[in-house]
């Protein structure tokens, strides 16, 4: 340890270099579960020091965990073997629109929201919304492959990185991609690095595609007393030639938790509330909100309410950023997950949750992006009570073999990391977990970035106590 | 120190399960924007108090992290989980004052400002006696001219050339007891005066009075009342905030008063807050309790009694940088603003990131003043970029900074820095 910690003194400025006990506690967890202590972290600002120390890295067989603001849902960037955290947050200085091409550039440590509003500047716009785009780095979401709610419309992280900069586990820097739409020389190597969690190399520029503004947005809040009539709903509006922003949906528990909370007048006797939002030309969407007023009229338990303007439209969305405060409320703490399901089967899976929170007697919350199938089953509980916990790792397994039965999957957009390691093959087969295996092999010989990520080890098992 | 199930309820280990560690506190807190690390952000200081409880690290480890806190609690505004920051931090305080080993010096020094200083009226009213003669005499420039304050300790000189022109000692002793409202009596208020408020702020005060009775309130000070106690509390001295407090309570408890009216953010956080200080108190709890629920800024009662019509213009363009307890604390957001628009000025310009801790925090800019200087630089930046030449604070330390600010950037000549109270005064308030 003392050669190596010579080595990175003599390749990176020292104020960069965090080695006390309190900086490496401080970087020993992200917004998911479990601490694990580095024994060094770095704060990287280019390349060149993110290749030097992977190089070194390799030479002394220490790990590599690369971070961003740590907001990670999945346990990412979690130093679960010790070795280097790469504090990627303070590398945030790029941030480049180039208008006439429709792109971006950034540095990974870019915050997702600033560059949706530095595009805004210019008429455009970066889709991908997660919830914490304000507070999580580009570089993070990238990782990821973070979605949102606006991914009903326009897709998630991986549909507008058309080019990367990479250092490979072994610290050579590669290209991938470009800056043009269209690009079909040889893999698709961009494609893979998104959502590779940091396994396959570390991205320290990006390219990012970015579409037009859209000029207008209105919003609907449709109150239904039937879970299973919503469901119906939303599957009549996708196949109506209506593509909405977003589509969130919260189910009754999470109605009356926010109540509880902050009283906003919501019905606390409905089965769920749907919220749309379209966006677009003004006339257009106009038009849209009036069809389906009209495909509503076909259900007995709805009532509608339009937004008449852009506070009353941010008055109905509060309710539902209120909910993750409000069911933290009722325990502490809250398990997060985001099987995702084809939208038809919906109604299926609220019908499979409700069972699973019967069955294990859990506090457990639905709300989430319901016109792309990805929930958001939320687990309220005391993670100091080791016996419900247990309930709960139960419950989760069964919330991801109902997913992957339906014909969904493990993860919409927090990603797999440490907490759904256990759950691939069950998706994936063992053929096809193996193929990413040798995949991860060949990028990564020694196996030192992020180990401990996407792959079970031997007999691992979902475990949500500390 | 204590240990094990004592230790854990002093830091509130409890509080610390309801950090989810989402990261939302980080892009509003000032010290990580600076600071740059995690261990100097909200969420990384609540997992080190938590693993101080937890004996993984030693109290030694946590003190920069804790020292370095602004305390401007603007992350309890931004916690999507609502966790009580404000009351994790001052445990961990109280629990790293204890763990201390101090030099004799430093105890002598802290023992003044603590135990004397701020908890007498009297000596209070010396130091603003004595900075008056200070001012006055001719002292003052003459320090400024040979620079001799700026080889004091703790950069008191660059703090002491901001400070306002005082009111002589006679002035000072013949305030009363009541005043009486300006034409009909709409509301009885208990006016809190506050220790720096009154010692080196007592024009405001002045002020403060003259609104409040044009408005239409009557005007209770008692003269029992002390210090609110907020330094105390924030420097871990929670058994001194707590006597300060019961002192204050007893004092507002023998007037009949609809509310207790203060004008600086940073005390008026703290009285709203002697409910929490005492919880689970049997004696003092519900009289605690009941103090907070009448305490008010008085932009609160400006605006409710809508009393005042402002017949003069201020020459400039107005912008506001409100204190930070008054905003994460209090949540007094809109009042000031809606008061600031009434009176006829160049216009209202919002400061981007007005809710920003502006460095000055209680004593943090004189004990942490490399810090504090860094994170007013970014306050002034955003203070530039409004183009407005009158600054507006609502907390006397706010006001000290502001003025600092503005002679840090040299822009004396075109930006002044004053009280919210001082500007309605300027704007000519009278009775509607």
């Amino acid at each position: 340890m003392e050669l190596l910690m010579k080595e990175i003194r003599s390749m990176i400025p020292s104020d960069q270099i965090f080695t006390s006990l309190a900086d490496r506690y401080s970087y020993s967890y992200d917004a998911s579960f479990g601490s694990y202590l580095p024994e060094v972290v770095i704060q990287v600002k280019n390349k060149e020091e993110i290749s030097s120390l992977l190089k070194l890295a390799n030479s002394f067989n220490i790990p590599v965990y690369p971070r961003g603001q740590g907001t990670s849902l999945s346990g990412g960037p979690l130093p679960v073997k010790g070795g280097m955290v790469l504090d990627m947050s303070q590398w945030n200085g790029d941030l480049k629109i180039y208008p006439d091409d429709l792109v971006a550039v950034v540095s990974p440590g870019v915050l997702t929201a600033d560059i949706n509003q530095e595009a805004e500047k210019f008429g455009l716009m970066y889709p991908p919304d997660p919830s914490s785009a304000h507070v999580s780095t580009i570089g993070g979401n990238l990782a990821e492959n973070s979605g949102g709610p606006r991914g009903l419309k326009y897709g998630v992280t991986k549909d507008y990185v058309i080019g990367l900069e990479v250092v490979t586990p072994e610290g050579e820097i590669i290209k991938t991609g470009g800056k043009t739409i269209k690009n079909v020389t040889g893999y698709d190597l961009t494609k893979l690095i998104v959502g590779s969690e940091g396994t396959l190399g570390i991205i320290t520029e990006a390219t990012l595609k970015l579409v037009p503004k859209p000029p207008a947005s209105k919003t609907m809040m449709a109150v239904f007393d039937d879970l299973v009539q919503s469901g119906q709903a939303i599957s009549k509006i996708l196949t109506s030639g209506i593509l909405p922003a977003k589509m969130e949906i919260m189910d009754q528990s999470s109605i009356i938790a926010v109540e509880n909370y902050q009283p906003l007048g919501l019905p606390i006797d409905a089965e769920a509330i749907l919220l749309i939002e379209l966006d677009g030309h003004p006339l257009a969407i106009e038009e849209e909100m009036k069809t389906i007023e009209e495909i509503f009229t076909d259900f007995e338990s709805v009532k509608v309410k339009i937004a008449e303007n852009q506070d009353e439209a941010q008055s109905y969305w509060r309710a539902r950023k209120l909910v993750s405060p409000a069911i933290v409320k009722i325990k502490p703490t809250k398990v997060s997950e985001d099987a995702t399901v084809p939208r038809s089967k919906i109604p299926d899976m609220f019908q499979k949750l409700k069972e699973i929170r019967e069955k294990y007697d859990i506090h457990l919350v639905v709300f989430g992006h319901a016109g792309d199938g990805n929930l958001h089953p939320n687990i309220i509980c005391d993670k100091r009570d080791t016996e419900e916990m247990i309930r709960v790792e139960k419950a989760v397994e069964e919330i991801f073999k109902a997913a992957v039965e339906l014909g969904g999957t493990l993860s919409g957009e927090h990603g797999i990391g440490t907490l759904k390691a256990p759950f691939m093959e069950m998706e994936l087969g063992a053929a096809g977990l193996d193929m990413m295996k040798r995949i991860k092999q060949i990028w990564d010989p020694n196996n030192i970035l992020n180990p401990g990520k996407i792959f079970p080890e031997e007999g691992q098992k979902l475990v949500l106590r500390e | 120190m204590s240990t094990g199930a004592a230790l854990k309820d002093r830091l509130h280990y409890k509080e610390t399960f309801n950090c989810v560690q989402c990261g939302y506190c980080l892009p509003v807190c000032p010290t990580y924007e600076t600071m740059k690390s995690e261990v100097h952000s909200p969420r990384g200081r609540i997992n080190l108090v938590k693993m101080l409880a937890e004996d993984k690290i030693k109290a030694e480890d946590l003190r920069e992290p804790i020292e370095k806190c602004l305390g401007c609690r603007a992350c309890e505004t931004a916690c999507p989980t609502s966790v009580q920051y404000g009351k994790i931090l001052e445990g961990a305080k109280e629990v790293l004052e204890f763990a201390e080993q101090k030099s004799r010096a430093q105890k002598i020094s802290e023992s003044l400002i603590f135990d004397q200083m701020f908890s007498s009226k009297r000596w209070m009213n010396t130091i603003g006696n004595l900075s008056w003669f200070y001012q006055k005499s001719g002292l003052q420039k003459m320090a400024q001219r040979t620079g001799i304050t700026q080889l004091a300790p703790l950069h008191m000189g660059t703090f002491e050339s901001v400070l306002p022109d005082l009111p002589s000692p006679a002035e000072r002793k013949n305030r009363a007891r009541l005043y009486k409202a300006i034409g009909s009596r709409k509301i009885t208020v208990g006016f809190i005066t506050g220790c720096v408020m009154d010692a080196i702020f007592y024009e405001t005060n002045r002020n403060t009075i003259d609104l409040l009775t044009k408005a239409g309130a009557d005007i209770l000070i008692p003269e029992s009342q002390t210090c609110c106690g907020a330094l105390h509390a924030h420097a871990g001295k929670i058994a001194d905030a707590k006597a300060l407090a019961k002192r204050n309570i007893e004092a507002f408890e023998k007037e009949e008063a609809d509310y207790i009216v203060n004008n600086a953010g940073g005390c008026g956080a703290t009285l709203l807050e002697y409910g929490e200080l005492f919880k689970g108190n049997i004696e003092w709890e519900s009289r605690a309790q009941a103090f907070s629920n009448k305490v008010r800024d008085i932009s609160q009662v400006l605006a409710e009694l809508d009393g005042l019509n402002f017949t003069k213009e201020v020459n400039g363009t107005i912008t506001l940088q409100p204190s930070c307890h008054m905003i994460n604390v209090q949540k007094v957001k809109d009042e000031p603003i809606s008061l600031l628009k009434q009176v006829k000025s160049k216009g209202y310009r919002e400061m981007k990131d007005k809710e920003r801790c502006c460095g000055s925090a209680g004593i943090y800019n004189i004990v942490n003043y490399e810090d504090s200087m860094e994170i007013l630089d970014s306050k002034m930046k955003n203070a530039k970029d409004t183009n407005a030449s009158i600054i507006v604070t609502s907390n006397p330390g706010c006001l000290l900074q502001m003025k600092l600010g503005i002679q840090r950037e040299g822009l004396e000549k075109s930006v002044r820095a004053i009280h919210f109270v001082d500007l309605l005064i300027e704007a000519g308030a009278v009775s509607k």
